[in-house]
């Protein structure tokens, strides 16, 4: 049995705005998946369908083995969700709000300190446990998001841009809790608008835009469909056409970029000696030279025709999503 | 409901001590519940404490002893405005949505604010009975009545409380229910709160006559100027079962209608 499966799932709002046109997913239970999609792609719209906070309106779903419609109630103790921006109470002390969330999850009193002690120390709060959330960083709240999300050890974790708008260091905090918690066997759905997170940290990748799933599969399988890594080399003198005349005798050419010039290489990383001294041999000054892997941003151009907005700049503070 | 009454009742009480937390940590909330009312009954009984002279007012020790009950509904109808706003804000910040996503029943995300707006209702009723007392009012219905005054006024604070989650619900923002501010004014004046029906002008007189606030209000009332009667607490007790149960009502079907909607 999936974790996660979805038939033809849909959801279309008033005024017939299309947010999710009939997706199917089949997630396994350990997976990290990965929903990447540009803001307004339809992702939140997923997450709120599959965590039963919004009703489909075509098509169907279950999560842990339970109907998302029929038996809600079923699949909300299955799961942990940590929804996009943290919505936690600034006047709550982190410590109350883990506390509250071990409530709703029906544990006892004394579980459920034991525990709030646990996650605490374990997303490194014990110190800010009684202070209010409000005093908190982002990369805090995210954490403590994180905990609050665990408290009842969800079989699937379901975290909406769990790193968005986070700083480079609070982003990498982030990614090592959730491997180690996928190691320690929960199955997580992220969804996410950062190519280096769905890269890094997912098993499998499916790209949605306008609602659809447009590739799936692993990282190295979607990178692998779209083709071989090419060499870029940037010429002191600037001998452009005698270049890229060497270069196409190792491959396929590519269109100059950036001053650059660019070379399909068939062997891969074993064919860059060969240009190298090919092009040392012509006597052509060469300035840079660097192997470019393709990267899921590649990819995404490929499926959709456009880059992911802030592809170019992974570290950037991008605004929250809003679909 | 989901899970058994335990199970349900603990999140109450959770929902209900956060709730709680939340009003007496947020000053800028709790503050006009309680300082609104106490300025307007010092400002009222300072002015115009003569009005006891007219001819059909009701008897009383003082201008101060009439006001109070008033003052009391007052603040809890302020009590059930802010409850209304917090929940409110609550949807706005997403807050509501980590509850929908919990295995607890909807409607214990409403029973829980209320709880907190109860306790509200609660300390407004201690602080109006001691100031009354400092300021020499005499609750002639004596201890007894004095209890009674704080579960009416308790009860007050959840029939208003579940209006304003009612329209917090529907609405999903905060300023809407901030909105209807003054609308608590309008419907205090249209009723016996503030002076007695009989010396009311039409069609003031009417409409407060079948103001259920007026029930509320001259139940609490008759607990500080008069002995325990038994009859106008039956009508205030009704006229709050009336509010509680339309407020419930709504508030059910607001939940119902979210929930349907996706929060």
């Amino acid at each position: 049995m999936p974790a996660i499966e979805t038939r033809d799932l849909q959801r279309v709002f008033s005024g017939d705005v299309v947010a999710v046109a009939g997706v199917n997913l089949r997630i396994e239970r350990g997976e990290i998946y990965a929903f990447l999609g540009p803001n307004g792609a339809g992702k939140t719209t997923m997450v709120r369908m599959l965590t039963t906070l919004l009703r489909p309106t075509g098509g169907s779903a279950s999560v842990a083995g339970h109907d998302v419609v029929a038996e809600a109630g079923e699949v909300r103790r299955a799961i942990g969700v940590a929804l996009q921006e943290a919505a936690l109470d600034p006047l709550m002390t982190g410590r109350e709000l883990i506390l509250l969330q071990a409530t709703l999850h029906g544990l006892p009193g004394a579980e459920g300190r034991a525990r709030a002690e646990r996650l605490l120390a374990r997303v490194g709060l014990t110190n800010a446990a009684d202070r209010r959330v409000g005093t908190y960083s982002g990369g805090m709240r995210r954490r403590l998001d994180l905990a609050s999300a665990l408290v009842h050890e969800p079989h699937i974790l379901f975290l909406d841009e769990p790193t968005t708008g986070l700083d480079p260091v609070s982003r990498k905090a982030i990614w090592e809790e959730v491997e180690k918690m996928n190691r320690e066997g929960t199955t997580v759905f992220l969804t996410t608008q950062y190519l280096e997170e769905a890269d890094n940290l997912a098993d499998r990748v499916g790209i949605i835009d306008d609602g659809r799933i447009v590739a799936e599969g692993t990282p190295e399988s979607l990178k692998a469909e779209i083709g071989r890594p090419h060499l870029e080399v940037v010429l002191g003198d600037g001998a452009m056409e005698r270049a890229q005349e060497i270069l196409g005798r190792f491959g396929k050419p590519l269109p100059a970029k950036d001053g650059a010039a660019l070379v399909e290489l068939e062997g891969g990383a074993s064919g860059v000696a060969p240009v190298v001294r090919a092009l040392d041999e012509a006597g052509l000054v060469v300035e840079s030279l660097e192997l470019v892997q393709p990267s899921l941003d590649d990819v995404f151009v490929a499926k959709t025709g456009y880059h992911l907005e802030g592809s170019g700049d992974e570290t950037a503070v991008p605004e929250a999503s809003s679909n | 409901m989901t899970g058994g009454f335990v199970t349900n009742a603990r999140v109450v009480a959770a929902l209900g001590r956060r709730a709680t937390r939340q009003t007496f940590r947020r000053p800028q909330l709790m503050a006009p519940i309680l300082i609104f009312p106490t300025l307007l009954l010092a400002i009222q009984v300072g002015g115009a404490g003569r009005a006891v002279d007219l001819p059909q007012f009701p008897e009383v020790n003082g201008f101060l002893d009439f006001m109070i009950a008033g003052a009391m509904v007052q603040a809890t109808m302020l009590a059930g405005n802010s409850g209304g706003i917090a929940l409110a804000l609550d949807i706005e910040m997403g807050f509501t949505d980590r509850l929908l996503a919990a295995p607890i029943s909807r409607f214990a995300i409403v029973l829980g604010r209320l709880v907190g707006t109860a306790a509200l209702g609660a300390v407004t009723a201690i602080w109006f009975l001691a100031i009354a007392l400092i300021f020499g009012a005499h609750i002639e219905g004596g201890v007894g009545g004095a209890l009674l005054i704080v579960l009416l006024v308790t009860l007050c604070a959840i029939a208003f409380g579940s209006i304003g989650a009612a329209i917090a619900l529907r609405s999903g923002s905060a300023s809407v229910v901030q909105g209807l501010f003054p609308l608590v004014f309008v419907i205090l004046f249209l009723s016996t709160a503030f002076f007695p029906g009989n010396l009311l002008l039409e069609p003031a007189r009417s409409v407060a006559e079948w103001n259920p606030l007026s029930f509320i209000v001259d139940g609490v009332r008759d607990l500080v100027i008069s002995t325990f009667s038994g009859t106008q607490f039956a009508e205030g007790i009704a006229a709050l079962a009336l509010l509680g149960a339309a407020g419930l009502g709504m508030s059910a079907a607001a939940m119902r209608g979210r929930v349907r909607r996706g929060g």
